[in-house]
């Protein structure tokens, strides 16, 4: 039998705050398939918002004591693409002009994979027994699919799930308006492009809207609670894990 | 665009656009339009890819030498018999050609469709000096007709229906005009048509400008660009100095990507390539050509962050894919190039101050680092700009204290956790069947159309223990 896989989690801030049974449902699925967990105290967030928002001195001071928590960490999962992304495309620029951290930053970036990546590229899984049922549509989080590259995987996961029934998203790739402090700065703005998004979303007939990103998450959860929808907004790991319960 | 225009704040101007039924309709139809064709284009075009790397690196290499390609086209412009001006700022620019038609005794001018002249805001310049421009691309001349700007690099009147273009025509022009874009062509082709004949010179920008040969290329897809160049007797066209390229085999490439880019077309309708004015024993073209290039701030970015928006070639597809362009239209932007990428190029001609504001206008989704020609990482360099609006303390001193005080938070577990426990007895008050729906203050701004989840009873971190 191979080596147990060890991974670290990197729970994000909005995952700890305000959705952490998306952190326990991970947590579930991903000890059913054999990973032996930790979770890395003192970790906060991985200081995306400043540097999206141009505070890249403040956004350095985050990120390198990110790379010094997860050091010795030799997979670090995350269940967002963004912060995934931040940590990978990011991280060893806003640390370049110190040499150890930098080369730490890279070390990090090389062991951090999204949940969906992970599963597939890690493990090597597709296939995942939930008692999940429902016919569920997928949207694509502009990091995961734009910055990382990756659309096929969530979708992989999703189809290997017996009870899921999966219906594409028309414009799918298309970004639902949350953009971090973008969605406070032009609220209407932002607002109007959800609306369109979750027009779409209500035309699939689907009972559930999955991503992988805890930010759209909130943004397209917010909507369709707003609305009275009946759709719920939930992350790829609840659906795999069995449902929404925490 | 005016000055009272950009006195309303960009959030209000966005927010009437995103109000506006007619726009919303005109929007979503031309926008998806453009979309879908240039993605089938691309579907078709395998070798699409890398030249589009290509393009690219022609690109970057010629921004790297630009004095010395810029002065063999004007060697070569010259050696054709055309006249070579330099202009440093939009000022500048203006005056070579007022002084041209004042000189020449020019009192029409017809021009075929320029954004460097919108830059520069030319028309409002030759009205005032006594000169009539007439603007023969169609949506150029709907634009005109209703005293607007452009609100799209590629389809100037994008933000208009056919309904509306059809009372415009009916009210300026005299007669009663159906809503058929066919009708409207041929009623604007007839007016231009005698335009064309009229004029004493005529204007125009230009795509690229070829070093090694003098070329100035125009791609256009309705035949007024060539009648623009060869009709009045003086040819001025206007060009920033980045759309030099150094040789015939590179305008090859750039053709390739760009109408597919713009319009999902394999090649625009007509591509105009101009070499000189009319040699002795030639039966037509202009008597004069005068080439003006425009520096207005771009060789000051050659080394600077924004260095990449002067790959730009103008195609648009970067507003198409733009779910906050997709919403607001360009007029919102309140500059001459909307979009994301006008965003740079704002900050690139008026100065970083100019896009404290528009420098937000963009959620980061990436679209359209994906569909962009050459490849400019516009989200990035958006991202560059805050930087440079932060360290330049143009950004908002609310909003500085705001992010340091973030960034505190951050640093210390503690605080994180103590931060999280503090939200947790603040919203008892705001929970509402789990939810929070009405918050105060800045997050009002979010509660005003969606839910959010409230702290939770216990964040993950307090739950662990169990979990471990």
């Amino acid at each position: 039998m191979a080596a147990q896989v060890r991974a670290s989690l990197m729970i994000t801030c909005l995952g700890d705050v305000l959705f952490p049974e998306v952190g326990a449902a991970m947590v579930r699925v991903l000890r059913r398939l054999g990973v032996d967990l930790d979770f890395p105290d003192g970790q906060t967030c991985c200081g995306m918002p400043l540097f999206n928002s141009g505070y890249h001195h403040d956004a350095a001071l985050v990120a390198a004591r990110t790379v010094r928590l997860f050091e010795r960490s030799e997979h670090v999962v995350v269940p967002s693409g963004s912060c995934a992304w931040m940590v990978k495309a990011e991280y060893p620029g806003l640390l370049a002009h110190d040499p150890g951290l930098r080369a730490a930053a890279e070390s990090l970036a090389r062991r951090t994979r999204e949940l969906s990546q992970f599963i597939v590229e890690v493990l090597g899984v597709t296939r995942i027994e939930s008692p999940f049922v429902g016919k569920v549509t997928y949207h694509d989080s502009c990091h995961l699919l734009r910055g990382l590259g990756e659309s096929a995987s969530p979708r992989m996961l999703l189809r290997g799930v017996p009870g899921v029934e999966l219906v594409e998203l028309p414009g799918s790739d298309q970004c639902c308006g949350f953009g971090g402090s973008f969605s406070v700065r032009l609220p209407e703005v932002s607002t109007a492009i959800l609306d369109k998004k979750l027009g779409h979303v209500e035309a699939t007939g689907a009972h559930c809207l999955v991503a992988c990103d805890a930010g759209c998450l909130m943004q397209m959860g917010g909507g369709l609670s707003r609305r009275g929808s009946t759709v719920k907004a939930l992350h790829l790991a609840q659906v795999l894990a069995g449902g929404a319960e925490a | 665009m005016s000055d009272t225009a950009l006195r309303t704040p960009f959030p209000e101007r966005a927010g009437a656009a995103i109000k506006d039924a007619f726009l919303q309709e005109a929007l979503k139809i031309a926008t998806t339009k453009f979309i879908d064709l240039r993605r089938e284009s691309f579907a078709g075009f395998p070798q699409g890819e890398a030249l589009r790397d290509r393009a690219r690196a022609i690109k970057e290499a010629t921004l790297q030498r630009l004095d010395e390609h810029l002065e063999r086209l004007a060697d070569n412009v010259e050696r054709l018999g055309g006249t070579v001006h330099w202009a440093t700022t939009a000022d500048e620019a203006r005056e070579i050609v007022l002084r041209l038609a004042r000189d020449r005794g020019v009192r029409m001018a017809v021009k075929s469709k320029s954004m460097a002249t919108e830059e520069i805001d030319l028309n409002e310049a030759l009205e005032h000096a006594g000169v009539t421009p007439v603007e023969t691309d169609l949506g150029e001349y709907i634009i005109q007709l209703a005293h607007e700007k452009p609100s799209h690099i590629i389809a100037p009147a994008i933000h208009k229906t056919k309904g509306q273009v059809a009372e415009l025509f009916s009210r300026e022009l005299g007669g009663r005009f159906e809503a058929d874009p066919e009708v409207l062509t041929a009623v604007a082709r007839r007016v231009l048509r005698e335009k064309f004949l009229q004029a004493d010179m005529g204007i125009t920008g230009a795509n690229f400008a070829v070093a090694d040969t003098g070329t100035v290329v125009l791609v256009t897809n309705e035949g007024n660009g060539r009648m623009v160049t060869s009709l009045p007797r003086i040819h001025v066209a206007l060009m920033g100095i980045e759309k030099v390229i150094p040789t015939m085999s590179d305008l090859v490439v750039f053709l390739a990507i760009l109408a597919r880019s713009a319009t999902g077309q394999k090649l625009s309708s007509y591509t105009t390539l101009v070499r000189g004015p009319r040699r002795a024993g030639e039966l037509e073209g202009p008597e004069e050509l005068h080439l003006i290039l425009l520096d207005n701030g771009r060789s000051r970015q050659i080394a600077s962050t924004l260095r990449e928006a002067l790959y730009c070639l103008r195609c648009g597809a970067c507003l198409n894919v733009c779910p906050v362009y997709r919403q607001i239209g360009g007029h919102a932007y309140g500059h001459t190039y909307p979009g994301p990428i006008g965003i740079l190029l704002t900050a690139m001609l008026r100065g970083n101050e100019s896009v404290r504001e528009l420098a937000h206008a963009s959620s980061l989704c990436g679209a359209c680092k994906d569909v962009c020609p050459v490849r400019i990482d516009i989200p990035r360099m958006l991202i560059e700009l805050r930087e440079h609006l932060d360290r330049e303390k143009v950004a908002p001193w609310g909003e500085r204290v705001l992010f340091k005080a973030f960034r505190r938070l951050l640093m210390s577990e503690l605080a994180f956790r103590l931060a999280a426990r503090l939200g947790r007895m603040l919203q008892i008050p705001f929970v509402r069947e789990g939810r929070l729906r009405a918050l105060p203050l800045l997050l009002g701004r979010w509660t005003r159309t969606r839910d959010l989840p409230p702290v939770a009873t216990r964040t993950f971190r307090e739950r662990w223990k169990e979990l471990r």
